[in-house]
């Protein structure tokens, strides 16, 4: 006879909910985790000099470090250099002071078992630059395991040798602008969104049932099509030898050499996003506006408001959740948006996750990529959290 | 400008307004005057008004009635027979299709319904969520650019009328639907209309809320003299409230009357049907004598009262409230005298009811009142049963609508 409470509907339970978890976890949790993990943590050059690292702790920071300091570097390098890890650590201490690739590098490659005279100067002999403070600087910078210099970087700001905090350098001062416009872009999109589907669902909203399922399937059909394709669709008719190229200058509106540049601009990204976003715009509107019942309009009327006062008063006021959570979720993709922007933008369309992805494919440099990534989703939250604030308990939730 | 009325609200307080009947903005306030109120002074017409959605089927047609001013008028009908309809045009929501709907003798066929200064009532009530109870009190009277003072004074009167003191900062969903339903009559009233239109706005709630309204709207109506144009399908409720009834079937009018009327003298079978209870005897004319005819009920002959035009041979029904049936009549004293098995008798408290068959029919009810001698039949009695001919009307034929 069993005894007490049967806890195997429970258990079933949570074994049908386990491949769930188990999902979230690897696809989500995991991938945010180690995302993290990179913007403040790297162990490259930690491991691969750590005697070097150490003695520099007690370097006074202004003189060059003594001869035990070059000879355990020397040890470390050339370890480093067998190990086939020396490429690594160049790159390390690089996107701490451009120009150091090349000097950890070759030194790696140069390096004999023992030195020529003294270490100090066999370093020296093979690059000067070890004769400078700032070069050892650079090392002991990139050896710290927790880091905040990718943050940092990701909001032009950088360390002095004194661990004091400035700005970047003018000609490197690219993330902040880059924040700036994505947000720019985002908000003038997320307009353009509300002034097209607005009107957009209130017609959907109010159309009658046959026609409104109609409407709302070519609403939806885009929604349904492969990004890809929509985008390049964009290509197709955007670009200089486009189809609308082709009608303005068959129209004779512009000249054949004076062909407009539509496309791989910022033009060409507003136009395709805005495209891309619109539905998410148009199905909280819609659902909302379903909700607005006719005789509220025509209480309106019946009461003495014109069309305008209607609508302002009695309508608006009630599409503001819709508008919200519209507004919300077109903004928050568009910081984020990359796939449209990387195809159509060209050089002067790029955004913020464009850079993401050149940290993280071309320039390799995860940390940084991590930490601008990291400062995306914060907004996002920030955001969402200002929105519930607002919204309070009667706005549309998206999450 | 057309004529405008000049009226006085002594009794609650809402004191001269005048009003433009073509609702450009009506609100000025002049000395005031006593309104006059004739029985022969009509507010509302419709002319041979006939209205279709779809070109196809007539949800409205040759439809022509007068609403008296001051007058609270019910259109009753069952469901689909085109009540909404009438109130959409009148109030300018529909178009008519063909004909004239005129509002204190003017066409308001041009006419936004913003511009026809009509109060309105509707069955979802129509509060605005988004605005507190003064607020969508306040909204008739703000879009008419009436100063905040004014305002104020109006709001306050009209929750008064309703009874809603205190509820002023209360949104909508924090109301009961009776105090919702209250909110909506005054927000149709507070910018003082001559003509207020409702929609079934006792639908939504139970039976006593209902009766509870149903006397409120009344005492309201007395109170301001307003017009009311009303619309329900519940004939208890049309009865209760209304001067006059007008009942409608597929769109047409079947007659309007004065609830006692319509009650008593019903001029068609549907109506009779309708309105209260009866019992429905279908057979043919035999004999037709001045106001009286001769109908052949199966093998019984049965003498009513000759409503309809007709000729020996015509199909027609005849109708006997219950409570005119008289059980066992002295022998002679009405012209209508026929065998009858009591079924059962069913107790309601003031009085009983009694199902007998009678005439070829089996459903046939009489009503007693409970009262002291009263009620001396017993199930399986075979007893007598009696109505004079005055009470038995011969009515056009509705046997083919199945239902009794
Ligand atoms: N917007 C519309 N489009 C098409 N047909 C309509 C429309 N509104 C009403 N009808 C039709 O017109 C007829 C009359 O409808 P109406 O709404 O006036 O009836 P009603 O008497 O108000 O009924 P209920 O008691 O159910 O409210 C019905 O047959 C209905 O189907
Ligand atoms: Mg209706």
């Amino acid at each position: 006879m069993r005894r007490g409470r049967d806890w195997r509907p429970q258990l079933r339970a949570a074994g049908l909910a386990l491949p769930l978890v188990a999902f979230v976890g690897v696809t989500f949790v995991a991938p945010l985790a180690t995302m993290f993990s990179r913007s403040v943590y790297d162990a490259v050059v930690a491991d691969a000099l750590p005697e070097t690292l150490a003695l520099l702790e007690g370097w006074d920071g202004e003189s060059v470090p003594g001869e035990e300091v070059f000879a355990a570097a020397a040890r470390e390098l050339m370890r480093a250099q067998e190990e086939r890890v020396i490429g690594q650590v160049a790159g390390r201490v690089n996107r701490v002071q451009g120009g150091m690739r090349s000097i950890v590098a070759v030194t790696g490659r140069r390096l004999a078992a023992a030195p020529d005279g003294s270490w100090r100067e066999t370093f020296v002999g093979i690059d000067p630059a070890w004769g400078e403070a700032g070069t050892w600087h650079a090392l002991r910078t990139a050896g710290e395991r927790y880091t905040s210099r990718h943050y940092l970087a990701a909001v032009d700001l950088r360390r002095l040798p004194d661990g004091s905090i400035a700005r970047q350098e003018e000609d490197r001062r690219i993330y902040l602008r880059l924040f700036a416009r994505t947000f720019l872009v985002s908000l003038s999109i997320t307009g353009l969104c509300l002034l097209f589907g607005y009107p957009l669902a209130h017609f959907i909203a109010h159309a009658p049932p046959r026609r409104a399922g109609l409407l709302l399937a070519l609403v939806l059909v885009p929604f349904w099509t492969s990004l890809l394709v929509r985008t390049t669709s964009w290509i197709v008719l955007l670009q200089g030898q486009g189809v609308i190229n082709d009608i303005l200058v068959a129209l004779r509106l512009v000249s054949d050499d004076g062909r407009l540049a539509l496309i791989y601009n910022m033009t060409g990204t507003f136009v395709a996003m805005t495209h891309v976003l619109l539905p998410f715009m148009v199905l909280p509107l819609y659902s909302v506006m379903r909700g607005i019942p006719r005789s509220h309009m025509d209480a309106a009327a019946s009461l003495g408001a014109g069309p305008a006062q209607g609508f302002l008063r009695v309508y608006w006021p009630q599409t503001l959740p819709g508008v919200g959570a519209g507004s919300l979720l077109v903004f928050i993709l568009a910081i984020g948006y990359y796939i449209t922007p990387a195809l159509v933008g060209g050089s002067t369309g790029q955004l913020i996750s464009n850079m993401v992805a050149y940290h993280m494919q071309t320039s390799l440099n995860w940390g940084l990529a991590s930490a601008l990534g990291a400062i995306i989703l914060a907004c996002v939250i920030g955001l969402y959290l200002l929105y519930e604030r607002l919204a309070g308990t009667e706005g549309v939730r998206v999450a | 400008m057309a004529r405008r009325t000049i009226c006085r609200f002594a009794a609650n307080g809402f004191d001269s307004t005048l009003r433009a009947p073509s609702g450009v903005p009506p609100f000025v306030y002049t000395e005031q005057d006593q309104r006059v109120t004739t029985q022969a002074d009509p507010h509302v017409e419709f002319e041979d008004i006939a209205k279709s959605y779809d070109g196809r089927v007539m949800a409205v047609q040759g439809l022509n009635l007068s609403v008296r001013r001051g007058e609270f008028l019910s259109l009753l009908g069952p469901s689909g027979s085109g009540k909404t309809t009438c109130l959409m045009m009148l109030a300018g929501f529909e178009t008519p299709t063909a004909g004239a709907i005129r509002i204190a003798g003017r066409s308001v066929h041009a006419l936004p319904p913003r511009k026809r200064g009509i109060g309105m009532v509707f069955q979802d009530y129509a509060l605005f969520p988004h605005m507190t109870v003064e607020d969508n009190l306040a909204f008739p009277l703000d879009v008419r650019g009436i100063g905040r003072d004014r305002r104020g004074e109006l709001v306050d009167r009209a929750l008064k009328l309703v009874r809603l003191e205190g509820f002023e900062k209360r949104r909508p969903g924090q109301l009961s639907g009776g105090q919702q339903q209250r909110v909506a009559i005054a927000r149709a009233l507070v910018f003082e209309p001559e003509l207020v239109l409702m929609d079934e706005p006792l639908g939504a709630l139970d039976r006593h809320l209902r009766e509870e309204l149903q006397y409120e709207i009344r005492r309201i109506h007395r109170t301001l003299g307003v017009t009311i144009v009303y619309v329900t399908h519940d004939q208890q409720e049309a009865m209760v409230m209304s001067d006059r009834i007008a009942v409608l079937r597929d769109g047409m009018v079947e007659q309007v009357a004065a609830p006692e009327a319509l009650y008593e003298e019903p001029e068609r079978s549907f109506v009779a049907r309708f309105i209260g209870e009866n019992n429905r005897l279908h057979g043919r004319v035999a004999t037709v004598d001045g106001d009286v005819c001769d109908v052949k009920v199966g093998a019984q002959v049965v003498r009513g009262y000759r409503v309809v035009d007709c000729r020996p041979g015509d199909p027609v029904t005849l109708s006997i409230r219950p409570e005119r049936i008289t059980l066992h009549p002295e022998p002679g004293v009405f012209s209508n005298q026929f065998d009858a098995v009591i079924e059962h008798i069913t107790f309601v408290g003031d009085h009983l009811r009694i199902h007998m068959e009678t005439c070829g029919r089996a459903d046939f009810v009489a009503k007693i009142s409970n009262v002291v001698g009263q009620g001396a039949v017993l199930e399986g009695d075979e007893i007598r049963v009696g109505w004079t001919a005055a009470d038995c009307r011969v009515l056009d034929y509705g046997g083919a609508e199945g239902a009794v």
